[in-house]
């Protein structure tokens, strides 16, 4: 029983120097942002402004190195919908805080 | 059993277009419940976000919160992802043993991460920290909740694989399996980003 090797975009071009550089870039967005609170490494915006930065990048790491997203022409239909399913968090999140915390400052 | 030899126009000539593109079209659904996944995960957060201080004189994030176990949760996660990607690379090289042994471990790791949250949650309830205590612990106990059910679901999902490898072997169903949980699992670790980046780090600021 031979079977062969599938062909999905992405997926057959994975290899083993993406998932290290995927790896080692992770760990580092994940010590840097865990540090800054635990030592309390500046001031209070600015840690604030410091994890988020490390949570979007690692974000981007992630979907580059780990699930093979990029901007190669097979790829532009995933590429397409995670764009728009961002458009949609982006609605939904800020919306709902804007909505909520107009409220909250009205009702006071 | 090996296939190791072939290039990758052989292997396209021999597999044909319309078996190829059944598969692709199968991933590409799989992304598109990925998507609809983010967005259920991202009204979970903007609850939170919303009830995050809502502690109705109860326990505050910063008491709750333990970073370095946490950061012990978050190791076993990100290890997890890593070690799927390498069960993803011997899968493309057809090696069916080094498969199973690397989605073994990714597994355990898996399981590492859960019993973790497990543990945690079930202090919390214990010490009266459950989600009916305030509005603040009933977005946590949701949200941190729905990602670690996704996870155990992927876990319950990678062990059926396991057996599909053991008794089918690598056939080109069995792969595309491998591949769409290979894209839940990543998925779940960049969700586990945002929680806690979001739930922890702030919480515990």
């Amino acid at each position: 029983m031979a079977h062969e090797a599938i062909q999905i975009p992405g997926i057959s071009h994975a290899s083993l120097k993406s998932y290290v550089i995927g790896f080692a870039l992770s760990m580092a967005l994940t010590i840097i942002p865990f540090a800054m609170v635990m030592f309390g490494l500046g001031s209070r915006p600015f840690i604030l402004a410091g994890i988020a930065l490390a949570a979007i990048v690692q974000i981007v790491v992630h979907l580059h190195y780990f699930l093979h997203l990029d901007r190669s022409s097979e790829q532009s239909w995933n590429l397409q919908a995670i764009l728009f399913t961002f458009l949609i968090i982006v609605i939904l999140i800020a919306g709902s805080l804007w909505i909520m915390f107009t409220l909250h400052t009205r009702m006071m | 059993m090996t296939t190791d030899a072939m290039t990758h126009d052989e292997v396209h000539a021999h597999d044909g277009h319309g078996h190829a593109e059944t598969v692709s079209n199968t991933v590409y659904g799989f992304w598109l419940y990925i998507m609809s996944d983010c967005i259920l995960f991202a009204s979970i957060f903007a609850t939170f976000a919303v009830l995050s201080h809502n502690y109705a004189g109860g326990p505050t994030g910063k008491e709750l919160f333990d970073l370095p176990y946490v950061f012990g949760e978050t190791m076993f996660l990100l290890c997890s992802s890593v070690t799927y990607g390498f069960a993803v690379l011997a899968m493309n090289r057809m090696q069916r043993q080094q498969v199973l042994g690397w989605l073994f471990v990714t597994f355990l790791l898996g399981l590492g991460f859960i019993s973790m949250e497990v543990n945690e949650f079930h202090h919390m309830i214990l010490e009266g920290r459950g989600p009916d205590r305030s509005g603040f612990l009933s977005a946590f106990f949701t949200l941190v909740g729905t990602h670690g059910t996704h996870v155990s679901l992927g876990l319950i999902w990678m062990l059926i694989m396991m057996i599909q490898v053991m008794r089918k072997g690598l056939t080109t169903q069995v792969q595309s399996r491998l591949v769409r949980l290979s894209m839940f699992w990543h998925f779940l670790d960049i969700v586990w980003i945002g929680v806690f980046t979001v739930v922890y780090l702030i919480g515990v600021m």
